[in-house]
């Protein structure tokens, strides 16, 4: 038994022997040649701090390049590679940058929101009464197969009807929208009923029926086109528009 | 030590390996008992009986014009493609023929035919030829079962001589065929099936003949038009779509090619159907709040509601033999489900228990439904909408699709035999055709997303 175990222990040494061996007599492939460096591409970033500012106020803008012989952001122009500046847009805007250099181009962009301030009542000469109702005026999401207003939305009818009141002038139109399950036909009734629920929430809280229009839409607009809850949940919806 | 050690850790896994594949074996057993117990019947006037075996060799070329090649071809492809998609008889392959096939009557050797391998108990053979910008077909029907007297069926034709003219022959000889070996109910090759296409960059209503082919634009109203309804004399078309005002009912005349004045009804009308005597029209129309089911004449006079209901209704759909029913689908209870109505606003039924039942489709002997149904619907379970028939006296019910995708919109053919529908199946939504029983299931639209098909009357 142990003799045995001797045995195939020295077979098995002598095999391991033999493919070192083996292996030894291979001869290492020589390395390719390392390929010429290439330009350094730009890198660049920029950011705005804070990303929300109301309506007169300032926010500071940083923004930070590399490898860029040439640095430009939309609106401001050319500037320095890296850098920072205070900036008071009138209206929400995007910060646009494009950093050029020999390795190519590179684009960062930033978002600053300017919220305008809440139940203002005159319009500043740049907001029309259609930037005001698009801001103001929130639309009334449903649940699957249903056009009974949620509990939740009650806040935004709440907000659309303030809004409606003291806007007394604006006549606007009520879609009524469905997600992309089920049958055309169906979701086209369904979305009129659910035109027809958000018009009836609003006039019986005193806007005036003539001012509404409802259309519905079924599943023909949808606003999202992913096939996802979190896509159907956004596509059912009485949807507010200004008529001009 | 070192030998019992080494083994342990290939033998657990070997056991996780097992008992994994076991699951999925039981669970491979467990999913056909359960998820896959659905009936699939075949059902059919022709049931349990064999159907004539028909052996349709190429009609031979009768003149040496050079258009006589293009124009066979046309015809020899339609006339085969009419008798499979027929659905009463069986053709008999090609590869069983002899190498000489007939093209008059003297050249029919019945030896050869009525006997295998083609044992064949029909036989339609003919010849094609062109002369003088002329279309000449001469075609034959022979029961070669008895030799003594075996004309069924012979008949001469003579067109322009185009590839829409030989096709048209081809139609007319297969119909003849059909109507004498299906029990004498006419053919539907000269049918035409309406629908909705989004190919010219909007939905708007379509038209082709009933096996795909020419397919042309109809209705060019730049917006949304859906549900397009044929006239059962075929002369008009209702459909509704979204105009300035809301959506409206439009009325398209076929004969004249152009729109033609159908009133304004207010709120949203929807889904216009036909009663069998052209005289009237059912449709959906939220005017008096929220959408229910109205009558009118065809002229749009004497409007009125039939159903009250509280959840929307939609789709209605007379009853193609009597014209005293109606089916439609309602919300009422939730989920869309499928009822019936007498056309006077009485005896409201339901018909399907479960799921989200739509698009009731009456069938011509006034005996089913069709229907599109998602009949487990809900978390946990990923129904799929599939095309069903239903005996309307028995409520019993049948599944005709199974082969996946979101399927609805089923219209039957004027024979009774053949639905037309649309699926997602290929990817998109086209419009598929079928048997009653759910064979034969073919594909007609190609291009862009089509829906909602609507098969003539006749």
């Amino acid at each position: 038994m142990k003799h045995q175990t001797w045995k195939a222990l020295a077979t098995v040494i002598a095999l391991a022997g033999i493919l070192m061996l083996g292996a030894c007599h291979k001869k290492a492939a020589p390395p390719p040649p390392p390929p010429p460096p290439p330009a350094a591409a730009p890198t660049a970033s920029i950011s705005v701090s804070p990303d929300t500012i109301a309506q007169g106020q300032s926010a500071t803008l940083t923004w930070q390049t590399s490898n860029a012989t040439d640095v430009s952001i939309d609106g401001i122009g050319a500037v320095q590679p890296s850098g920072t500046q205070q900036v008071t847009p009138t209206d929400s805007i995007t910060y646009h940058l494009v950093a050029k250099g020999s390795g190519g181009n590179q684009e960062a962009s930033t978002r600053l929101t300017v919220t305008l301030p809440l139940g203002e009542v005159a319009p500043p000469p740049s907001s029309s009464e259609e930037d005001l109702f698009g801001h103001n005026v929130k639309d009334v999401y449903f649940d699957y197969d249903r056009y009974d207003i949620r509990s939740d939305q009650q806040a935004a009818i709440q907000a659309d009807m303030l809004f409606l009141n003291q806007h007394p002038n604006i006549n606007f139109t009520v879609e009524g929208h469905c997600d992309s399950r089920g049958s055309t036909e169906y979701n086209l009734a369904l979305g009129d009923q659910r035109a027809s629920a958000v018009k009836s929430a609003l006039t019986t809280a005193g806007i005036s029926p003539n001012r509404i229009k409802t259309i519905s839409y079924g599943k023909e607009k949808p606003f999202c086109l992913e096939e996802s809850e979190g896509c159907w949940r956004q596509n059912r919806r009485g949807h507010f528009v200004y008529q001009k | 030590m070192n030998d019992t050690h080494r083994p342990v850790p290939h033998f657990t896994i070997g056991a996780r390996l097992l008992s994994v594949l076991s699951l999925l074996i039981l669970l491979g057993s467990l999913f056909p008992s359960t998820s896959f117990a659905q009936d699939w019947v075949r059902t059919g006037s022709g049931l349990g009986l064999d159907k004539v075996h028909l052996a349709v060799p190429d009609f031979k070329p009768s003149s040496s014009d050079p258009q006589n090649d293009a124009l066979l071809k046309a015809f020899n492809d339609t006339l085969w493609n009419d008798l499979d998609n027929s659905g009463v008889v069986e053709l008999v392959s090609k590869s069983f023929y002899p190498l000489q096939v007939p093209g008059q009557p003297p050249e029919v050797t019945f030896g050869v035919w009525n006997s295998p391998p083609p044992n064949a108990a029909m036989l339609a053979f003919g010849n094609l030829g062109v002369g003088a910008g002329k279309l000449t077909v001469q075609g034959w029907l022979y029961d070669v079962k008895n030799t003594a007297s075996p004309e069924v069926l012979g008949k001469q034709y003579t067109d322009v001589a185009t590839s829409d003219a030989a096709r048209l022959i081809a139609h007319k000889f297969a119909d003849e065929i059909i109507f004498r070996l299906g029990g004498g109910i006419p053919g539907i090759t000269e049918s035409k099936i309406y629908f909705v296409s989004d190919r010219s960059g909007n939905k708007e209503i379509w038209v082709m003949d009933y096996d795909g082919s020419n397919q042309r634009q109809l209705t060019h109203q730049g917006s949304v038009s859906l549900s397009p309804r044929v006239s059962p004399d075929g002369s008009r078309l209702a459909f509704s779509s979204l105009t300035k005002a809301g959506w409206d009912i439009l009325m398209f005349s076929l004969d004249l090619n152009r729109l033609v004045s159908f009133p304004r009804f207010g709120g949203t009308n929807l889904s216009p159907a036909w009663s069998p005597d052209g005289a009237r029209l059912a449709l959906s129309s939220s005017r008096g709040g929220n959408s229910q089911i109205y009558l009118c004449d065809v002229s749009g006079a004497n409007l009125h509601r039939i159903t009250s209901n509280k959840g929307p209704d939609v789709g209605p759909v007379w009853n193609r033999k009597t014209g005293a029913q109606i089916a439609f689908v309602s919300g009422d209870t939730g989920l869309p489900q499928v009822y019936t109505i007498e056309a006077d606003g009485t005896n409201q039924q339901r018909m399907t228990d479960q799921g989200y039942a739509v698009s009731p489709s009456w069938s011509p002997n006034g005996q089913f439904l069709t229907l599109a149904w998602i009949r487990k619907y809900g978390p946990g379970e990923p129904g799929s909408s599939d095309i069903y028939l239903m005996d309307i006296a028995s409520k019993q019910w049948v599944q005709l699709t199974h082969d996946g995708g979101h399927n609805d919109y089923p219209s039957w053919a004027p024979d009774g035999r053949h639905i037309v529908f649309q699926s997602s199946r290929s990817g998109k939504e086209e419009i598929w055709m079928m048997l009653a029983d759910g064979t034969k299931l073919h594909q007609l639209t190609f291009t862009g997303r089509n829906t909602q098909p609507n098969w003539s009357w006749k």
